[in-house]
């Protein structure tokens, strides 16, 4: 369905011509003319207020040249100094999605894109934990984000380099960045991610997530859009193996700014002065749910977690009673955790919680109901009273370790 | 200072049933509510209209006839104007769509200085529609506001961005998603409720009075397409263990050693 100017409406204005994220439309004689490489994404037609371009022949629904756009591009969140988690899951699963395009026959490059100021040797770091190819963009102007210029410059990326998946972490800097730009691409996003697959028929991205309290899974697609976007839950997907010795390639490109692209000032930033709780690097969770009675009980869970070197979780439940703060709370509404030990005491199991430790390699259920849905999701439960297991094991462990040493 | 509140009617997640048998969800008897970040997103407006000399505040949703009730809900809070775009070429929106449509009627309404939005609904729970609208309007955006300031036409917002706390500036007309910290909504008086109902009128705008590029609306305008859905099983197949205490510390244990678990 290709895209036509209609010379005679044409009034030389150019607003398509910024608004064309492939720049494929040039002024010739004060008339807006396509160039080859039009995606038919349709920005242009959104844009031209004197109803000069439309489609011609359209369908009813909009379909892209998706032929045209090939490749799995990550965008890296980082402190100008090392990546963030998710992002390093993010190479890990981009690099899983590469080699499933491979099996179906396809080549598929696996892309970095790095925007910062001093960036030090992070590009190759991006490349030991899975990317073939980094984009950098190294500018003063992007030492903090900003959603203005970070949006322009991912644009100006995609419109060059036209990926055919484009993925970002499911984090507060990711969720206000990614709709921004599939908006002004004109293409789909999938919000929150839980699990990503290439479908065997159609080699189109399959991106799930859980809905609706973590009840149902849904599977979204987007057949006829190009970038397939997503943002993808931390603590969700597996960092690739790094590897020092992987060959990748790095690329600096230039963003065009001037003032105007900068329209929201970041006035301050202030870290916040609370312990970082770290449950999504956690190998081993001790988690807490209602069945500690207060916040004592939670104490005691805690001399086990000291023992075991692991973090505390805990369930809604028990935060909600005031007796742990937000930032341990696990779940749908909490944090995703992957450890490969989870000991769930007194907490019954409920979907919005094993939404968040269903990726767990082993769990470990202690409660005193039989028939509490955590049993059937746990791979062993002990039915007791964790006030008359718990310290127990945990002196067990010490006398272990004091043997041992 | 004007300002537009956007407001989507929600089911009550809460209430929300899966049939055990066929996994599918039973929607009937659910009640429909405000979404709850909506009501920050009202209250917040209300409170820096009154702060500021005159304006208006004026709830904008997308969604069937029904949504009308919500939009009376918000007429309650005290809020001056209700447009609801309702009409069938819109069903099956996704964010894109729906972010298109709404902007569409924002430029009908035309005289606007600030847009608030909640962060997220309750049921599709994306956090997209905001900064989409914000791009289709070509406005500055700030997500999850914890606090707003208006001095003139700059708008600083405090935002919780994972670990960090940013301050940021922007000029009006902007676009701002709250989070539900941001302030406690008002209870709805029931005598407001009814004078809602009485005095004020909900607008209905449909397909017709707005400038719609068609290729952006509904369910043809939506690039994302729901595949399919299934309900989550997370069942493992595990062992119960019920023994006295001691024994079960000892197992446990032992699992640990087994899997090698335990760092020394
Ligand atoms: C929209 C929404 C989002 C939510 N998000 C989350 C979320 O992110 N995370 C989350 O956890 N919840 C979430 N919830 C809440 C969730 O539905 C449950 O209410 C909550 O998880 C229950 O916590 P619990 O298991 O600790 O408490 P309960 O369900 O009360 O379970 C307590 C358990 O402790 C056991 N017990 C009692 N005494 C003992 C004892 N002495 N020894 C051993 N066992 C004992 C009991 O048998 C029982 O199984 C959400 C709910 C909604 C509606
Ligand atoms: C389970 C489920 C998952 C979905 N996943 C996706 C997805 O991944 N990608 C996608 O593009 N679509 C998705 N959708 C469709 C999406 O929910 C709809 O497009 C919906 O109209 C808006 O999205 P939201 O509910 O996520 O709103 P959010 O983006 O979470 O809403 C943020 C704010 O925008 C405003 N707002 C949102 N909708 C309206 C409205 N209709 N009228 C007025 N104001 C509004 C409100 O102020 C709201 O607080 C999903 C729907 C469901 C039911
Ligand atoms: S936006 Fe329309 S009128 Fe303006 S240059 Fe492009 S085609 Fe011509
Ligand atoms: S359809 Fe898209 S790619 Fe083609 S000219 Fe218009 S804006 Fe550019």
């Amino acid at each position: 369905m290709p895209v036509i100017v209609h010379e005679e409406k044409c009034t030389g204005c150019k607003l398509c011509v910024a608004a064309c994220p492939y720049t494929v439309i040039s002024m010739q004689e004060e008339k807006a003319v396509l160039l080859p490489g039009c995606t038919y994404c349709g920005a242009c037609i959104d844009t031209c207020e004197f109803g000069a371009i439309t489609f011609e022949d359209f369908q009813g629904r909009l379909c892209m040249d998706v032929a045209l756009f090939k490749g799995t591009h990550v965008f890296i969140e980082h402190d100008n100094q090392t990546a963030s988690k998710v992002s390093l899951e993010l190479l890990g699963k981009a690099r899983g999605l590469a080699d499933e395009f491979s099996r179906q026959g396809k080549d598929q490059l696996v892309t970095a894109i790095l925007i910062g100021y001093e960036l030090g040797d992070m590009a190759d770091e991006l490349i030991a934990y899975g990317a073939d190819h980094v984009i950098v963009v190294n500018d003063e102007s992007f030492k903090m984000y900003r959603t203005d210029i970070y949006t322009k410059a991912i644009v100006q990326i995609a419109g060059v380099k036209k990926p055919e998946i484009l993925l970002f972490g499911a984090t507060a800097q990711g969720r206000d960045l990614a709709p921004r730009i599939a908006s002004r691409l004109r293409t789909g996003l999938t919000a929150d991610c839980t699990a990503l697959e290439i479908c065997k028929d159609e080699g189109i991205l399959l991106q799930t997530k859980p809905a609706f309290g973590g009840n149902m899974m849904v599977t979204i697609a987007c057949p006829d859009n190009r970038p397939q976007m997503a943002t993808v839950r931390p603590g969700v997907m597996k960092k690739y193996p790094r590897d020092p010795d992987k060959i990748g390639t790095k690329e600096v490109m230039k963003i065009d700014l001037d003032e105007n692209d900068f329209i929201i000032h970041i006035r301050d930033i202030m870290a916040s002065t609370k312990k970082h709780v770290k449950l999504e690097d956690a190998e081993i969770i001790v988690a807490g749910g209602h069945g500690v009675n207060n916040q004592q009980g939670l104490k005691i869970l805690e001399t086990l977690s000291d023992e075991l070197g692991a973090e505390l979780g805990a369930s809604r439940a028990a935060v909600d009673e005031g007796w742990i703060g937000q930032d341990h709370q696990i779940g749908q509404t909490g944090k995703t955790v992957q450890p490969d030990l989870y000991i769930a005491c007194g907490i019954s199991g409920s979907l919005q919680h094993l939404a968040g430790i269903s990726q767990s390699k082993y769990i470990i259920a202690i409660n005193t109901d039989r028939k509490a849905p955590i049993v059937s999701a746990s791979d062993v439960t002990f039915i007791g009273d964790l006030f008359q297991i718990v310290p127990v094991l945990k002196d067990k462990i010490r006398e272990y370790k004091k043997r041992t040493d | 200072m004007n300002i537009i509140v956007t407001v989507k009617q929600v089911p009550d997640t809460h209430e929300v049933k899966i049939d055990p048998k066929t996994g599918a969800l039973i929607r009937e008897g659910v009640p429909s509510i405000i979404n709850p970040e909506d009501k920050n997103a009202i209250e917040e407006a209300l409170r820096l209209k009154k702060s500021s000399d005159d304006g208006e505040v004026t709830v904008l949703s997308m969604g069937p006839l029904q949504a009308e009730s919500t939009l009376r809900e918000a007429l309650s809070m005290g809020v001056d104007r209700a447009i609801l775009v309702s009409d069938r070429a819109f069903a099956g929106a996704d964010t894109l769509a729906t972010s298109y449509t709404l902007s569409m009627a924002i430029k009908k309404i035309e005289r606007y200085d600030l847009i608030l939005c909640g962060s997220q609904t309750i049921d599709g729970e994306t956090g997209q529609v905001g900064p989409q609208l914000a791009e289709w309007l070509d406005l500055p955006q700030a997500t999850h506001a914890e606090e707003i300031n208006i001095q003139g036409n700059l708008v600083t917002v405090k935002s919780n961005f994972d670990s960090v706390t940013r301050v940021m500036e922007m000029k009006t007309p902007a676009l701002i998603t709250v989070s539900n910290r941001i302030n406690k909504p008002r209870y709805k008086h029931m005598n407001k409720v009814l004078r809602a109902y009485r005095d004020k009128a909900v607008v209905t705008w449909s397909k017709e009075d707005l400038k719609l590029n068609p290729i952006r609306i509904g369910l043809n305008g939506s690039p994302t397409w729901v595949r399919k859905t299934f309900v989550h099983s997370h069942s493992r197949d595990g062992i119960v263990v019920e023994k006295p205490a001691a024994n079960c510390a000892e197992d446990i244990l032992d699992f640990i050693l087994e899997k090698a678990l335990l760092k020394l």
